[in-house]
């Protein structure tokens, strides 16, 4: 990863333009200037004065936004820090994450979500946390959801945890009124979870490991839903894993419910099959779903119930991934790879376009958690990510910029690759 | 490895022939047979076992007692090998303690296999005497063995094997001079 | 003759091949067991650490004397109150035991694909002696050599396995073993106690003990692990034993003969009613002494090569 600082005039020149508010891709170029774009238009002659980058029919989108990562800072700084978890943002090409308040202490106060802006400040990637539902994430009593939301909060979350008292979850729902931010529940009745930490199946049965079934899931998803219903609060239902959590979160849209929902790379790439490796990084939560689920919430990210392709960032040290899988932590880190497995699964798979792919990793997250998103418009603050949506790779070591390697995807050969990034007036190439 | 014949050191006839001198030889050399068990080792050693034994009770007109043993689990080179051998069951169904024991095998070389075998029969008990006997000494001894019965003794040059076929295994008697296909 | 097979991890996915020698071998071993001196040379040389993360009597002594029997060097390594409770990681203790240069690793952890795992950390042999829920191949396989003992053949013999399946690695290795050779199962116990899709596995699901033993040519019952009750999978032992025990008046009305195995440690008067457990159908200590042999045999055609 090489980053210029380039403050003066720079010109990306022989670039298509995806641009997912009008939903086209057009040929241009565009020219910098201190940062802002301030001309879009084919066959801009570079100048003595100008930086030029040839981007050789590279495809230019608005920066990518990821809704859930986690960054451990404060109190895991052994697995991620803000820092490092940005760097590992812009590998992926995203400029703009939200991360999730489960550290140590975690997000809970006006002041932990002050730390969180001064450690991402001079970071090229805008990190924007998320707080907690309750104070500590035990789930018992609100947090001050409106100084939280004023001190910068975007939404609210105890991820992680679910919220497993219905009359504590119908009051995060209700007070989040005041602030119109979106409640994210992490979605698991954690009785009906039980021991299981493989998705229960015929995979889980041949193997013996204990099964946490899907409708652990959908129980607690139809119950946030019907609350959201009842008190016409905002509702984001974070990394949808089941067919039946996608067709109640398309029921629930089509009846008017405020809700939205996010899906993760891993969830739509991988099965419960991968469990037959026994691979640790596999263990994830919720966890990786039979193949008919994988479908279906294929399905839900081609007819719109999805809004939002958001990674789960969750770094853990190796040998915490090392062990057996009782004890071996939940998660997978998910930036670096998000943009290829999105691609090869998804877009060159056949289930949907470019375009749909670049509005699911840009202005529809936004959207749901109604943070700034600059678009290719002149006048607008530069905060693009250029990919090459055909190359050709294999996923490696080398491509992941977090503190942590825990991913299953090592290894994979992917199509679709993130080139480089553009913004606060830095040019970022990721590759040599 | 790929083997050819080159020549036939003993038809059925003859094979017969020897199998009946070594049944004489036991009887003479025990001095009766009550005493006498006969143990051969797998897989030709078995057969061979088994029709010396029958020629002695039709000629003492007694009931031989015969056992059968595998060496597999007492031999040296397994481990030096890449393909395991089969293990297969041993069966000596009667006491050897006192007893004076014959061991019957095909073909005696290195005498690793005797070696083996005598290990064996050592955790069955206490025999008063183990005797040795084998169809074919083809030299080159690498242990301080030497057989009490010897059907023929055929020298051979490196390369060579001798191969005794059976109609038990190979549909066949027959003794032959083989040599490795190079 | 080697198996296809270079660690026994499970029995899904062993060939029928690799089966059938390792019953060969076995009943070939069975007979040393039987000698006024019970031990030959094999393994001598070979160092084998018996790695135990959970408690269990009857399996270790039975590899242990397996291990003996073939004059193998054997270490014992019990978890309870070893480094592990000092928060050692599973792969710091590996790592340090396979240092010592073992040959191979006979291991029992609490946890499935914790053996498999191990394996990644090591160049030794790996024998699964029971992961959790998983699987424990050595004991299905000396279920299946006591069948293949008293009926000649498994292909078409119809075995049901009555018990806790879904919590059972005992039910899990028979399954896949018996489906291998060819036997027809079924599974018995009430619905809380099958595991998710076992169907898949091309076994029947009984919910009827009667039904399930006019079926069966043999039966296996699985011990009831007493601290179930408590979770609500059953309500009571009382009921289950009424349900699913076998006694003597169920024996007495089959009007057939049923061969019972059990892998012990049996739970007298909840699965199975004492006097059954002692009679003419049980062939429970033939396990116990098929058991010693299966892993001789298992040992020496992983261990006993170069």
């Amino acid at each position: 990863m090489q980053i210029d600082k380039m403050n003066g005039k720079v010109l990306l020149a022989n670039g298509k333009i995806a641009d997912p508010v009008g939903e086209i891709i057009y040929d241009s170029d565009i020219l910098i200037e201190n940062g802002i774009i301030v001309r879009i238009e084919k066959g801009i002659t570079p100048k003595d004065d100008m930086e030029t980058i040839n981007l050789n029919g590279q495809t230019i989108s608005p920066g990518f936004v990821d809704l859930h990562v986690h960054f451990r800072e404060p109190g895991f700084e052994d697995k991620e820090t803000i820092e490092s978890g940005c760097r590992a943002a812009l590998a992926g090409g995203f400029t703009k994450v939200c991360c999730m308040p489960n550290t140590d202490p975690p997000i809970d106060t006006q002041e932990s979500v002050r730390f969180i802006y001064r450690k991402a400040e001079g970071q090229i990637v805008d990190v924007f946390p998320i707080a907690a539902i309750t104070k500590n994430r035990k789930g018992e009593e609100l947090t001050e959801m409106v100084e939280l939301s004023s001190a910068g909060a975007v939404g609210f979350s105890d991820d992680g945890n679910p919220v497993v008292n219905a009359q504590i979850m119908r009051f995060a729902l209700e007070y989040s009124k005041i602030v119109n931010k979106p409640i994210i529940n992490h979605a698991e009745d954690p009785a009906l979870k039980a021991d299981g930490y493989m998705n229960e199946g015929v995979v889980s049965t041949h193997l013996g490991i204990p099964g946490n079934p899907s409708i652990a899931e959908e129980i607690m998803i139809y119950r946030d839903l019907t609350l959201a219903r009842f008190t016409n609060s905002r509702l984001h239902i974070p990394h949808v894993s089941t067919k039946a959590s996608v067709a109640l979160i398309r029921q629930a849209k089509a009846n008017g419910v405020r809700v939205t929902a996010e899906a993760t790379p891993h969830h739509f790439s991988l099965n419960d099959e991968y469990m037959r490796s026994f691979d640790a990084n596999g263990k994830v939560s919720p966890p990786l779903r039979s193949e008919a689920d994988r479908l279906s919430l294929i399905e839900g990210i081609q007819d719109g119930t999805i809004d939002a392709i958001a990674t789960d960032h969750a770094p853990h040290q190796y040998d915490t991934k090392e062990t057996s899988l009782d004890i071996a932590s939940y998660g997978m880190i998910g930036l670096e790879s998000a943009f290829g497995l999105s691609m090869t699964n998804l877009v060159h798979a056949g289930h949907i376009s470019f375009i749909d792919l670049i509005k699911l990793l840009t202005i529809r997250p936004a959207r749901a958690m109604n943070l700034p998103l600059p678009g290719i418009k002149v006048g607008e603050e530069a905060n693009l990510t250029i990919v090459d949506p055909d190359e050709w790779w294999v996923f490696s070591r080398k491509d992941i910029y977090s503190r942590s390697q825990n991913t299953p995807f090592i290894g994979r050969e992917l199509t679709g690759r993130v080139k480089s990034v553009f913004a606060k007036s830095s040019y970022i190439r990721l590759q040599d | 490895m790929d083997f050819k014949v080159k020549s036939k050191i003993a038809d059925e006839q003859a094979l017969n022939r020897t199998i009946t001198r070594l049944a004489h030889e036991i009887i003479e050399k025990c001095r009766g047979i009550e005493d006498v068990g006969i143990i051969g080792i797998r897989t030709r050693g078995e057969y061979l076992s088994k029709r010396i034994a029958k020629k002695i009770e039709e000629i003492e007109n007694v009931k031989m007692q015969v056992g059968v043993l595998d060496v597999v689990m007492y031999r040296d080179d397994f481990r030096m090998k890449n393909r395991l051998p089969r293990v297969e069951i041993t069966n000596i169904p009667f006491v050897v303690d006192g007893k004076i024991l014959i061991l019957v095998d095909d073909v005696i070389y290195t005498g690793r296999t005797i070696r083996a075998a005598l290990d064996a029969l050592m955790d069955f008990g206490r025999p008063s005497s183990i005797q040795l006997a084998v169809l074919i000494d083809r030299g080159h001894r690498e242990m301080p063995i030497k057989a009490d019965y010897i059907g023929r003794n055929v020298p051979t040059s490196p390369g060579e094997e001798v191969r005794v076929l059976m109609k038990e295994s190979d549909g066949e008697d027959a003794i032959l001079l083989v040599e490795e296909n190079k | 003759m080697n198996l296809s097979i270079k660690h026994l991890y499970g029995l899904e996915g062993v060939p029928k091949e690799d089966l059938t020698q390792i019953f060969d071998t076995a009943f070939s071993f069975r007979e040393v067991l039987e000698r006024p001196i019970k031990r030959v040379p094999t393994l001598q040389g070979k160092t084998i650490v018996n790695l135990f993360f959970e408690n269990s009597t009857r399996t270790r002594i039975s590899f242990e004397l397996a291990e003996k029997r073939l004059s193998a060097d054997t270490i014992n390594f019990s978890a309870s109150g070893s480094s592990l409770s000092k928060g050692e990681s599973l792969k710091d203790t590996i790592q340090n035991l396979y240092a010592m240069k073992m040959d191979a690793i006979v291991m029992r952890h609490p946890v499935p694909g914790s053996v498999k795992l191990l394996s990644q950390f090591v160049d030794a042999v790996v024998i699964n002696a029971g992961d959790g829920t998983h699987e424990h191949p050595t004991q299905a396989l000396l279920d299946i050599m006591s069948l293949k003992e008293k009926f000649g053949k498994i292909e078409g013999l119809n075995i049901a396995i009555v018990g806790d399946i879904r919590h059972s690695r005992v039910a899990l290795s028979n399954i896949f073993g018996l489906k291998t050779l060819g036997a027809n199962v079924a599974l018995c116990g009430p619905p809380t106690f099958m595991p998710c899709g076992v169907e898949s596995l091309g076994v029947k699901i009984m919910y009827d003990l009667d039904e399930a033993l006019q079926f069966a040519d043999a039966v296996n019952l699985l011990r009831i692990q007493r601290e179930r009750q408590g979770k609500g999978l059953i309500p009571s032992l009382r009921e289950y034993r009424n349900l699913y025990g076998l006694t003597r008046e169920r024996l007495e009305n089959l009007k057939k003969p049923l061969t019972i195995l059990h892998p012990g440690p049996i739970n007298r008067g909840v699965e199975i009613d004492s006097d059954v457990a002692d009679g003419d159908y049980s062939i429970i200590l033939h396990q116990v002494l098929n058991g010693v042999a299966v892993r001789m045999a298992v040992l020496f055609l992983l261990v006993g090569g170069k």
